[in-house]
């Protein structure tokens, strides 16, 4: 099905199943320990040996020598693969580095051995006898560094990664110099890892040339590709398996040295094998979010119309990688005639930098947002006024073309009611309760939707029960929840006649999970092959389908009406169907929509922060299932906190690399830190986007928080700190003398 | 993590004597920070004694009126005793602002004295290290700083000692008390118990080969206001950047000891004569030699204001 036009009235308006609280349907699954994570398939091989990886302990240099001896000889070891005795292997597309390291060596942690063994413990310290002499060289670990003399970002070649390095409309510089009111401030952001609970881990099978991986990944057929290419097999020779994903934040988007040294090991071991990456490699070994340095110039008038707005970013990454596009968002949120946008790209030899809960926004966001408000405070308007009044319908780089839907005023005026904005006092400093000063900020949530093709496969069995087959992951999402709800809604049956498998190759490719594509983009494809099988049905009923209505296990047409079920009395029918994309997003732009509002006291005497309201208003088309996407939203809300006041990856800028890499030292969010939290969703049916008429939302979520925090701080102490995190002390020396 | 030999130890000085003959042993107690760095090969004994065993999980009262703590009791159960809630109330926040309800559960009043540094480059052995491999370097003097110690430290090390029971029972004045392999008893003046880094930073404590701690004692209660204030990036589950134990009295003097900042629990006994001149005299003669780095400097500030936060509250109440 190709969508390529406005959607029409659809079975799914009907909301009797999409658009309903239902509990995630792998919920019971989980809290009983029943849903197999990739390390616990323990019933689909009976012999698994256990591989531990060698990691680099230098960040930039040659492997001189390695030396296997005593790592062979040590108890249970069946067998040690490195790049010596690897064969060749090939590199991924969605990869910057190497999987397997050696003689290069690209970055800290970067994989240069697996040592299989009979159990975990003996891999475990055979590991540690493999002994490797490195030469040393020189490398770029500073971003600040290499900045002065970066280019411009290449043309993006990944749909991840949109927007041209360099954007300009109107003329910024002679609008921001002729400007009334002006801002000219530079932000920074730190590298942070996405730290979720469940670290890489994969299970390899070998079956003659066929391999199968049971792993933890969000997006089934890059991963299968891209290990396919890394092994030099075809593809076809390839099963990837990955049914529950315990987290992933764009840390699992990608192959990862988990499942390459496993299909090696058990290549080598000539047995099955389980690599699991131990918690201190996730930051130095896998992805992570770069660092950026952002600076924002804004140009308005004297009542608060932006003239002009430039935001230019720069980040570091291995060569050939990704720039952190950070400033996608400046492109389309406000309005103004006259704006520059651009991305440098310095090469560092640090791990490899990629997408990272919002790539782009995320971090965008929070210094737009902090500039903002800034802004206002110059104009003397409030934050919410300033944003309303810089609203903009269109694309301000092409007015021609619309946003699909566009309710950011309707989040922002909804939000400051509900929060009791109007009790905050505009004298930062000024509010004290106790030992705490008290303040409150607030920043928009923007992110842009992306819709990826996506298929799926629809069985109605004879028993009256629809299956759902697609390589759709679910890594937390409520993918499986909203996925049943779809067919169940398409079909007309209940939600518990609806049986969901997801996450193997074996099925049709779907768009997988990120870029909070994931939800809209695999229920349309769901959609589709729904509405193949309603066709299906339709002419075993004798029914024309267009006028075909299913509901309760009934087909009704006509004057007449039949039971599902006696549509497959001769035997089950099956449909597949993918959803493609026509052009709607470029004659509309399609975003997601939402405003942040935080409350947070600072300890008058220490510094410490702590938030202690907070309340997000989402207005991202469709909501198919108000109690995951709450889920999300507060989950992204606490990912929020922690960038605002905690997650940073410390650079050892001689060493090169991520210092505090496990969870002692990288500090994310516990519960004491995250108060009440509130989620609203704006009712929205979004008709240009797809036939579920829903965007992506979870990522939204995130957008913004970060900046909402750091302006309530500020509301709080008086002390601007535009380098994030924002830690007490960044601001204690200039907080009132305590005596 | 490497093999080991592994034994239950029933008899206090048996143990102490194995563990003195025997090449590469260690005791264990609740193994909540021995096993994570025998994982990660930071610590590799060839022998664990598990003094589980042993007799030493009971809170009594001495004769002058004070309290032995064995040395098996578990944080949960010394933070949650009558007696030290009521008398040595700073303990008792001490102990429940460390680490969480699990590992509380497990761990026990010896082992937490015992608990090594969170120095990050300790923890990766591909590092310089001049505590886990002497003689090898310190990779955080020049590096990542931000957590490490201000005072006491040497240009050896700059770790700190993240304990926060230590600083409570420091402002209090405890004893260790021992048993070595020949059955020998002694008490050791906490102030006393753990080593500055010099040349040798892998030496941390003034214990002998083998020597096995079977109790502290806290002396008769102290009068005055308990504090334990504990700073840190997030609101719970986090080491200290600072911390400050408190025994406050009505008329501004009393006693102080501040973590997060040194190799040891920080008090210096003569620069509580300026506590009535207030937090800065105060906090400007307890670390009058302080030698921070430029990521750390800011502990030297919040030292300052998280005393003055301490008095403040005791004012209050
Ligand atoms: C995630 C995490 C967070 C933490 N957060 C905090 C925190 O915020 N604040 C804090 O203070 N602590 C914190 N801790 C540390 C914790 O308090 C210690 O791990 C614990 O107190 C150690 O006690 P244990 O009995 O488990 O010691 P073990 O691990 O068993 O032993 C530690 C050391 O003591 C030695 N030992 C044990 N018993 C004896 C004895 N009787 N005589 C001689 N030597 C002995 C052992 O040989 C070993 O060297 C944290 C730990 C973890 C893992
Ligand atoms: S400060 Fe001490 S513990 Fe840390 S690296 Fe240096 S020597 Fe090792």
């Amino acid at each position: 099905m190709k969508f390529d036009t406005a959607a029409e009235a659809n079975p799914i308006d009907r909301m009797r199943v999409v658009g309903r609280a239902h509990p995630r349907i792998d919920g019971p699954l989980k809290t009983t320990g029943r849903a197999a994570y990739a390390y616990e398939h323990h019933d689909v091989v009976t012999n698994p040996a256990y591989g531990v990886i060698v990691g680099s302990a230098i960040g930039k240099g040659r492997i001189a020598r390695i030396d296997l001896t005593v790592a062979e000889r040590a108890p249970g070891v069946i067998a040690v693969v490195t790049a010596e005795n690897a064969g060749k292997l090939g590199k991924g597309k969605h990869n910057t580095a190497k999987l397997l390291g050696g003689p290069d060596i690209d970055h800290y942690h970067q994989a240069v051995a697996v040592v299989v063994a009979t159990t975990f413990e003996q891999a475990t310290a055979a590991a540690a006898l493999v002994r490797v002499e490195y030469a040393q060289a020189e490398g770029r670990f500073d971003l600040d560094e290499a900045l002065k003399t970066a280019p411009l970002a290449k043309d993006p070649n990944s749909p991840e990664k949109q927007g041209p390095p360099e954007s300009r409309t109107g003329d910024f510089e002679q609008a921001f110099a002729q400007a009334p009111v002006k801002l000219d401030e530079l932000y920074t952001t730190p590298d942070q890892s996405h730290s979720m609970m469940e670290p890489h881990a994969s299970l390899a099978a070998w079956n003659g040339e066929e391999l199968t991986i049971w792993t933890s990944n969000q997006m089934i057929d890059w991963g299968r590709t891209d290990l396919a290419i890394t092994l030099g097999i075809p593809k076809e020779n390839v099963r990837f398996v990955s049914p529950y994903v315990g987290g992933g934040f764009g840390c699992k988007l990608f192959l990862r040295s988990d499942a390459v040294m496993a299909a090696l090991g058990a290549k080598a071991a000539g047995r099955p094998v389980k690599v699991a990456l131990p918690r201190p490699f996730v930051p130095n070994s896998t992805t992570h979010r770069p660092a950026t340095r952002q600076r924002i110039r804004i140009g308005a008038t004297a009542d608060g119309n932006i003239l002009a707005i430039a935001h230019e970013s720069g980040s570091g990454n291995l060569p050939d990688g990704q720039p952190e596009t950070a400033t996608n968002q400046t492109r389309l949120l406000y309005a103004g005639a006259n704006r520059l946008t651009s991305m440098r790209l310095a090469v560092l030899d640090l791990p490899e930098g990629n997408a990272m809960r919002a790539p782009g926004e995320a971090p965008g966001l929070m210094a737009l947002e902090i500039a903002m408000d800034e802004l206002a405070e110059k104009l003397g308007m409030d934050p919410v006024e300033l944003r309303v009044r810089n609203d903009t319908q269109v694309d301000p780089e092409k007015p021609e073309r619309p946003f699909s839907e566009r309710n950011l005023v309707g989040c922002l005026r909804e939000g400051a009611e509900r929060f009791g904005w109007q009790r905050r006092n505009s004298s930062p400093g000024a509010v004290r309760d106790g030992n705490w000063l008290v303040g409150m900020g607030m920043a928009v949530a923007f992110r842009n939707n992306m819709n990826i093709p996506s298929g799926a496969r629809v069985r109605l069995g004879q028993d009256g029960r629809v299956t759902v087959e697609t390589d759709m992951t679910d890594i937390g999402t409520g993918s499986y929840t909203i996925i049943a709800q779809t067919a169940a809604e398409m079909m007309g049956v209940d939600i518990e006649n609806v049986l969901v498998r997801l996450g193997d190759s074996a099925f049709p490719i779907s768009s997988g999970s990120g870029g909070q594509f994931g939800a809209n983009s695999s229920t349309s494809g769901v959609y589709a092959a729904c509405v193949k099988l309603r066709e299906a049905v339709a002419q075993r009923l004798g029914f024309n389908s267009a006028d075909a209505t299913f509901t309760h296990g009934q087909v009704l047409g006509g004057n007449r009406s039949a039971k599902l079920i006696d549509a497959v009395r001769d035997g089950e029918l099956v449909a597949e169907d993918k959803i493609e994309w026509g052009g709607l997003d470029k004659s509309y732009q399609q975003s997601t929509f939402g405003a942040h509002f935080v409350e947070a006291a600072v300890d008058g005497f220490t510094g410490e922060i702590r938030v202690r309201r907070m309340l997000a208003v989402c207005a991202a088309g469709r909501i198919l299932n108000p109690l995951t996407a709450r889920s999300q939203v507060i989950g992204a809300m606490t990912m929020g906190v922690g960038a605002a006041l905690m997650e940073e990856l410390a650079v050892d800028k001689r060493r090169g690399f991520f210092v505090n890499h496990d969870l002692a030292g990288y500090e994310v969010p516990v519960h004491a830190d995250i108060p009440h939290q509130e989620v609203i969703f704006l009712d929205e049916a979004d008709d240009k986007v797809s036939p579920m008429k829903a965007k992506g939302v979870a990522e939204l979520g995130i957008c913004g928080v970060a900046a909402a925090v750091a302006n309530a701080v500020y509301n709080a102490t008086g002390v601007r700190v535009r380098d994030y995190p924002v830690t007490l002390d960044k601001h204690l020396n200039s907080l009132p003398a305590v005596s | 993590m490497r093999s080991f030999t592994y034994e239950r130890a029933s008899l206090a000085q048996e143990a102490a004597a194995k563990a003195q003959e025997t090449p590469g042993a260690k005791f264990i107690a609740g193994g909540t920070n021995l096993l994570d760095l025998m994982k990660l090969e930071i610590e590799t004994p060839q022998h664990l004694i598990d003094v589980n065993g042993l007799k030493f999980d009971k809170i009594e009262k001495t004769e002058d009126g004070g309290l032995r703590i064995g040395a098996l009791v578990r944080n949960t159960a010394l933070a949650a005793d009558m007696r030290v809630r009521r008398d040595y109330g700073v303990l008792s926040r001490a102990l429940l602002a460390g680490a969480s309800g699990q590992l509380r559960n497990k761990a026990t009043t010896a082992g937490n004295l015992l608990q090594r540094t969170r120095c990050p480059y300790f923890y990766d052995t591909n590092q310089p290290c001049n505590k886990r491999t002497p003689g090898s370097g310190c990779a955080a003097i020049a590096g990542y700083s931000r957590q490490l110690g201000v005072i006491g430290v040497s240009e050896a090390c700059i770790a700190t000692n993240p304990s926060d029971m230590a600083v409570a029972m420091r402002a209090l004045d405890a004893e260790v008390e021992t048993i070595d392999a020949a059955g020998r008893t002694r008490k050791i003046p906490i102030a006393d118990f753990h080593r500055l880094p010099g040349d040798r930073p892998d030496l941390e404590t003034t214990l002998s080969s083998g020597e096995l701690i079977t109790a502290v004692t806290l002396p008769p209660p102290l009068r005055g206001t308990h504090i334990y204030k504990k700073v840190r990036d997030r609101a719970s589950y986090a080491f200290a950047l600072v911390s400050v134990a408190a025994v406050l009295q009505r008329d501004g003097t009393g006693r102080l000891a501040v973590g997060g900042v040194a190799p040891k629990p920080w008090r210096i006994e003569k620069a509580e004569a300026e506590l009535r001149g207030g937090a800065k005299p105060f906090s400007a003669r307890l670390l009058a030699d302080a030698k921070p780095t430029n990521e750390n400097a800011f502990k030297v500030t919040l030292v300052e204001r998280t005393v003055a936060a301490v008095m403040h509250e005791a004012r209050q109440k």
